[in-house]
């Protein structure tokens, strides 16, 4: 489990709205126009920093939705109502505005196209984000590296990048791409309509015997479920790697 | 120079400033936050093991960890994530007691878990009363996503020092990086002087 070490300090660097993208209800994604950004690799995220007009700060941490661009960081943020800092950037920021950022942050929950597959992205929610700038890197090397996404969602209309990832799947590149909607279906829904479970895995996943690499993303409960099942159906634990948000019980 | 954040307010100020380091806020939720799939280790199995810098490796089981003197502990904890919770109650073995008789000219410890995970700590953090194996939680036996059957506790540091599922504590003469210090998280993660990543 030896990681690529990050060198140097990571500074907070000002970054610039160039513009604002309604995802699904609740959901924006900020582009950023960040001088100095380093560059980053797909899975990474970065940490926040508002600061108020006099001197309060709050610091949160998020997923780059992207591949490095340039200067250009691109942060997909789900409005928690409960939230601090989420609530500001999903309802009140503006293009050119500024926020802070620093990063890129982690490295173990990370996947390129050079690592080669197959992939296997299981996520909830806003959990997509970082699977996302994987895909997107995927696509953007032209690489038919073969991947599958299994994505819950409450219902159709708070699926993330849903027209995005129709469009990757229409690439007919080796991208299959599989929702679980748990709440509400549309007429003549032919998905999954239940939470991610051992059943569903064994129906989606890769075969242990391709020894995919795996990553899982969303609420605590999600991933807990998904991640254990996966070792149960006999996927090494070391390749499958996790990012969780929330408690357990959480949404 | 920090830039104002135009129209942003915040609210997290009632915060108690002595108790709540820079950069974090409190949470009454207890986060999870791990880097791989929850590991299932059965209470027969488990050991835990003190090996490196000592004339010969000592093993504990279950039963024996069970047999040690336990203390209470209520503290902060604090993880780099940005949330710290507030007065929680866990049941555990001081390291101290741990290393009671073991001799060694150890400065560093490198600990291990189930799963794979470590983290590396100075050996003077882990001793002087600052640091446990913890087995229950609330007094309640510790949940296994919150690190069950056992976890290090380590509240003075970010909360990824506190390795869950702990099996083995290797003393060093040197200092090795561990998991999350290996991709660039501090090296000793003091969340008072807010060290987040390498240098901070």
């Amino acid at each position: 489990m030896a990681g690529t070490a990050l060198r140097g300090r990571l500074t907070w660097l000002a970054g610039e709205v160039a513009a604002l993208i309604d995802e699904a209800p609740g959901v924006r994604s900020l582009v950023l126009e960040v001088p100095g950004w380093p560059g980053h690799r797909p899975g990474q995220h970065v940490d926040v920093r508002l600061t108020a007009e006099d001197g309060y700060q709050a610091q949160r941490s998020y997923s780059i939705a992207a591949p490095a661009d340039g200067e250009r960081v691109i942060l997909t943020v789900e409005r928690l109502d409960d939230g601090e800092v989420s609530p500001y950037l999903v309802d009140e920021l503006r293009p050119g505005d500024e926020i802070e950022l620093r990063g890129p942050i982690g490295g173990w929950f990370v996947w390129e196209p050079a690592l080669g597959g197959p992939l296997q992205l299981v996520a909830g929610g806003s959990g997509v984000v970082p699977l996302m700038a994987m895909l997107r890197a995927r696509a953007a090397a032209g690489t038919a590296v073969p991947a599958r996404l299994l994505l819950s969602s409450r219902s159709l209309e708070e699926i993330i990048y849903r027209e995005e990832l129709a469009a990757l799947e229409g690439r007919a590149d080796g991208l299959r791409v599989t929702y679980a909607l748990t709440r509400t279906q549309p007429p003549g829904w032919t998905g999954y309509r239940r939470r991610v479970d051992r059943e569903m895995l064994a129906e989606e996943v890769w075969p242990p015997g391709e020894r995919p690499h795996c990553f899982v993303c969303g609420p605590t409960g999600l991933v807990e479920a998904a991640a254990s099942a996966m070792v149960g159906l006999g996927h090494e634990p070391g390749r499958v790697k996790t990012e969780r948000f929330g408690p357990m019980g959480g949404s | 120079m920090a830039r104002i954040s135009r129209g942003f307010r915040g609210r997290g100020r009632a915060a108690d400033p002595a108790r709540v380091p820079p950069g974090q806020y409190v949470t009454d939720d207890f986060p999870v936050l791990s880097a791989g799939p929850t590991p299932e280790i059965s209470l027969d199995d488990w050991r835990l093991t003190i090996a490196g810098e000592i004339d010969a490796p000592v093993s504990l089981t279950w039963d024996e960890l069970q047999a040690l003197a336990s203390e209470e502990v209520t503290t902060d904890i604090h993880c780099v994530t940005k949330w710290s919770k507030l007065d929680t109650a866990w049941t555990g073995v001081s390291v101290d007691t741990l290393l009671e008789g073991i001799d060694t000219a150890a400065e560093y410890a490198l600990v291990h878990s189930y799963g794979g995970y470590t983290t590396n700590l100075p050996l003077e953090d882990l001793t002087g009363g600052r640091a446990w194996v913890a087995y229950a939680y609330g007094g309640a036996p510790l949940e296994p996503e919150h690190g069950g059957p056992a976890r290090l506790l380590v509240p003075h540091l970010y909360f990824w020092k506190s390795a869950k599922w702990v099996r083995a504590i290797e003393l060093r003469a040197d200092d090795e990086p561990g998991f999350w210090e290996g991709y660039g998280y501090h090296n000793y993660g003091d969340p008072w002087q807010e060290q987040r990543y390498a240098g901070d």
